[in-house]
């Protein structure tokens, strides 16, 4: 990179907000998903709003694409870097700024690691609800790009349920405010627009979070069934039944003897295993968890164990959390996979994944938030086999393939990245897509920020205002403007 | 049709009404009447396509012809916004008011735009379920434009708004282009959210043809009490503790009034253990004397506000606030109703949402919503006027916009180049 460039940047952050050696710099040539890898030109450590600003700003002047990164935990290749661009960590902008209890309010750097907030108002009843199984590492900053859910969304909402407000800083440096701390500001509900946007549209620098009053009581209920079927078909009645539980988590036997082997949560050894939690006023718990406990029987549990303890509890979700990297305790690879389908196209999903299975000779884990439908299949391989790894990339995305067949979605929490862009035409058709590429250009008419990601083929935005210069995408050849 | 009307409506260049009614049916354009008007503003023609293809088609004819386009479901909320700065043809969605699919077992239902909320709580509660959304006038009020008006109410607070409910959405473009984005199912991060884009913004954007939305269940039980306070202070006293309780209440509203002591209702849904259990709860919160149960439901309080007898001297306007500026809130519209002769009455939700009713002289609800605008745009919060006299001076529906106006101005500016599309009637001239 032009040397007078890199002198801009470290005048702004600093000899140690700027890391350019290439041995430093291999720590973020990918994020969460490793088999993508682009080393980036420099990384920048920002401290504030404005630094981040500076920086955009220079990035707009030069036409240098740039990759925000939170905790890098992303598992669908959001922070990957691009080619000749740079990195923006903000992971020193990690302060909370601001707690209002009265108002249920809470106003945090996008560097703040998702737990870190809870732990923060927990002393006064509170917790922040979106809980991706990373929120022990991963940032709200990651969160607000990829639109984070977790097992509680179900009852609670996903990450834009929870973002009220942003500061941003646009692809051209300019900073701008999202919605706000009331609700329904007047105008076009852009932040609605950001949360999600995988770091394409620009930089979110500041966060307004609503949080939530913890509820009277938690129980969580664990089912053993015989097959995932029999659990589903619970589920089924739940819903039926007219309940609203916190959350729903089913696992299939692999995924049992993964989690087991890693952190021993004592689990059932069986075909298919339900995970309820409900909350609320105690008497209501108590009422709906006699009426849980009666589906599943019903639909053939052969045992049931309410946790008796927070202790147990803690115990049963962190078999659950840590389920993708126990996978690692019984195969040398794996990939994740994070489909969606309709909750009553489960029997037959599943059937379809077992069939891919064992034609192409891949074991595939299943661990899903069952209550809305959004599955994990973990495809398990062995790199050092020649061609095992193409195999089980090929299986993640029939696998996608069948869930857009079911009418469901290629990605529930984790984005699609730059892993699933070329699924993105399979489920969108060319002016679904054109549709959000002009909103993408309204942020961001050189496509600086995160280029590369989502859209499935490059293209570039029309009557870019100002004087024209070549996007780095066109001068390699990659792309061509229309 | 008068004479008038007549001769409005040969404007349009009679090759394009033909292309227009070989699309859509000689029945469904006609000239449009006086009752078409929107704040004196007269449209030519109203188009009623029969499906979201022609409607895009229509659309996209208008569009190249330079004709400024309303998008209308029916009617219950068409003056909201700014008057339109032109409208040439009204471009109704009552005739695609069909139920596509109600997925029950997956709790999602995907609904044509011109329907009304009704006919789909109706078939919805066929299997026990609702679109928990409490918006204005359901037996009318279409899905297009209650998604266009973002109109949500008390059950926001447990349930969020529309924001929170779609899951999906098709709009029309002025180009013709009919785009999906969303989908069916309830969790799904694939591609830009432009359910939420398209909600709230006043059909400004694309016309929605169709939505899907994620669904709940109907509540086993429920019960209301009303809790009466002495002052707007107590009354916000009570909300905030409250909401800083266990409670795990549905609802939660406070009027205010010139005339009587604040009241709250709290709305419980559940079994009958857990509704008993929180009632004991809520008595130890306020005052057990001011605590009684309901006898009749209070949860559509803000069709009594809007159920004014003389719309020539009455102005409505939304508000949002957060909850502790409640009582300064109230307070101070209580002093310019009062400094301006003017009677009022307050809805305000525990979310911070809330509704404003003042009546008198034009000029002096002018004034008095000038006076309570700037003080809460003071405080980070909004006034948005919904209803005013056609005599009161003009003022802008929204008020100041932010720092996000320009961009909010490129959005409509890709999707809606040529401005075809309600204009002048949102933020800042949009």
């Amino acid at each position: 990179m032009d040397p007078r460039i890199i002198s801009e940047l470290r005048a702004i952050v600093g000899e140690r907000g700027l890391i350019s050696s290439p041995e430093e710099l291999h720590t973020y040539e990918c994020d969460g998903l490793t088999n993508f890898r682009v080393m980036p030109r420099a990384v920048l450590l920002p401290n504030s709003a404005e630094q981040v600003q500076a920086i955009v700003r220079i990035c707009h002047r030069e036409r240098l694409p740039f990759v925000a990164r939170g905790s890098g935990t992303g598992l669908s290749g959001g922070a990957l870097p691009v080619e000749n661009g740079i990195v923006i960590s903000l992971a020193r902008m990690n302060r909370i700024l601001e707690v209002d209890f009265a108002n249920a309010r809470a106003v945090v750097e996008p560097g703040v690691i998702n737990l870190d907030v809870t732990a923060r108002i927990q002393h006064n009843g509170y917790f922040y609800a979106p809980d991706p199984s990373s929120q022990s590492v991963c940032s709200i900053g990651g969160n607000v790009a990829e639109n984070s859910g977790g097992a509680h969304c179900l009852k609670y909402g996903f990450t834009t349920t929870h973002v009220l407000g942003l500061e941003v800083v646009l692809p051209d440096g300019e900073m701008v405010h999202l919605g706000g701390k009331t609700l329904d500001a007047p105008g076009y509900d852009l932040a609605g627009v950001f949360v999600g946007s995988e770091g394409t549209l620009g930089i979110a620098t500041k966060v307004i979070l609503r949080i939530v009053k913890r509820p009277e009581c938690i129980r969580t209920l664990l089912a053993a069934f015989p097959s995932t079927n029999e659990a589903g078909a619970a589920v089924s009645g739940i819903i039926a039944a007219g309940m609203l539980p916190a959350a729903i988590e089913m696992m299939d036997n692999l995924a049992i003897q993964a989690a087991e082997a890693a952190v021993h949560p004592n689990y059932p050894n069986c075909g298919g295993l339900l995970l309820v939690e409900l909350d609320g006023p105690v008497a209501e718990v108590e009422a709906l968890m006699t009426h849980v406990d009666e589906i599943c029987r019903s639909n053939g549990a052969w045992e049931i164990r309410v946790a008796q303890s927070d202790a147990e509890r803690a115990l049963v979700w962190k078999g659950r959390k840590s389920a993708f990297a126990a996978v690692g305790r019984i195969s040398p690879n794996y990939i994740v996979q994070d489909g969606v389908i309709p909750r009553t196209a489960l029997p037959q999903v599943m059937s379809e994944i077992d069939r891919l299975s064992q034609e192409n000779g891949l074991r595939v884990a299943n661990v899903f938030h069952a209550g809305d439908g959004n599955l994990h299949p973990l495809v398990l391989y062995d790199r050092s086999i020649p061609g095992q790894e193409e195999a089980a990339l090929a299986l993640s995305y029939k696998i996608l393939e069948l869930c857009i067949a079911a009418g469901g979605s290629i990605t529930g929490e984790h984005g699609v990245g730059e892993e699933k862009k070329s699924m993105m035409s399979k489920m969108f058709a060319e002016p679904d897509l054109n549709t959000m590429h002009r909103v993408r250009c309204a942020f961001d008419p050189f496509q600086l920020s995160n280029p590369t990601k989502v859209f499935p083929t490059p293209r570039l935005c029309g009557e870019t205002p100002g004087e024209y210069a070549p996007h780095p995408l066109e001068t390699a050849g990659i792309a061509e403007r229309f | 049709m008068d004479a008038a009307t007549k001769s409005e409506s040969a404007v349009l260049h009679s090759a394009l009404r033909y292309k227009i009614i070989a699309l859509v049916g000689n029945d469904h354009v006609h000239a449009s009447l006086a009752v078409d008007a929107i704040a004196d503003v007269q449209p030519k023609l109203v188009i009623e396509p029969g499906t979201e293809t022609e409607l895009a088609a229509v659309i996209r004819l208008l569009n190249e012809a330079g004709l400024a386009v309303i998008p209308r479901g029916s009617s219950t909320k068409i003056s909201w916004g700014n008057p339109p700065t032109r409208a040439d043809i009204i471009l109704s969605t009552a005739r695609f008011n069909q139920i596509i699919e109600h997925a029950w077992a997956d709790l999602t239902v995907t609904v044509q735009a011109g329907c009304t909320l009704q006919k789909l709580q109706e078939t919805l509660a066929q299997h026990g379920q609702r679109l928990a959304l409490d918006a204005l006038w359901p037996e009318k009020a279409t899905v297009g434009g209650i998604l266009s008006t973002n109109d949500s109410g008390a059950l926001r607070l447990r349930f969020g708004a529309l924001r929170d409910l779609i899951i999906g959405v098709t709009i029309a473009l002025p180009d013709g282009t009919l785009a999906s984005s969303g989908g069916k199912v309830v969790k799904n991060v694939a591609g830009y959210d432009l359910p939420k884009l398209v909600t709230g913004a006043l059909g400004t954007l694309g016309v929605i043809t169709r939505a899907s939305f994620r669904l709940h269940p109907l509540p086993l039980n429920s019960r209301t009490f009303s809790v009466l306070s002495a002052d707007a202070e107590q009354a916000q006293t009570f909300v905030l503790a409250v909401q800083d309780s266990r409670l795990a209440h549905t609802a939660l509203q406070s009027h205010f009034s010139d005339e009587n002591s604040p009241v709250s209702e709290i709305l419980f849904e559940g079994t009958e253990a857990g509704l008993a259990a929180q009632e004991k709860q809520l008595r130890t919160l306020a005052a057990p004397a001011n605590v009684v149960e309901a006898s009749v439901s209070p949860w559509t309080a803000r069709e009594s506000l809007w159920a004014f007898s003389d719309p020539e001297t009455t102005a409505i306007a939304k508000i949002s606030i957060l909850p502790t500026t409640m009582t300064p809130a109230i307070e101070l519209l209580a002093k310019s109703a009062h400094a301006h002769q003017l009677r009022w009455k307050a809805l305000v939700y525990a979310t911070g949402v809330g509704c404003v009713r003042l009546e008198g002289d034009p000029g002096a609800l002018h004034a008095a919503l000038e006076i309570l605008r700037r003080d809460l745009e003071g405080r980070n919060s909004s006034l948005v006027v919904l209803h005013h006299p056609a005599k009161m001076p003009a003022l802008d529906a929204w008020g100041a916009p932010g720092d996000s106006l320009p961009l909010m101005k490129s959005v409509k500016n890709r999707l809606d180049p040529k401005g075809t599309l309600n204009p002048g009637r949102f933020l800042g001239g949009i």
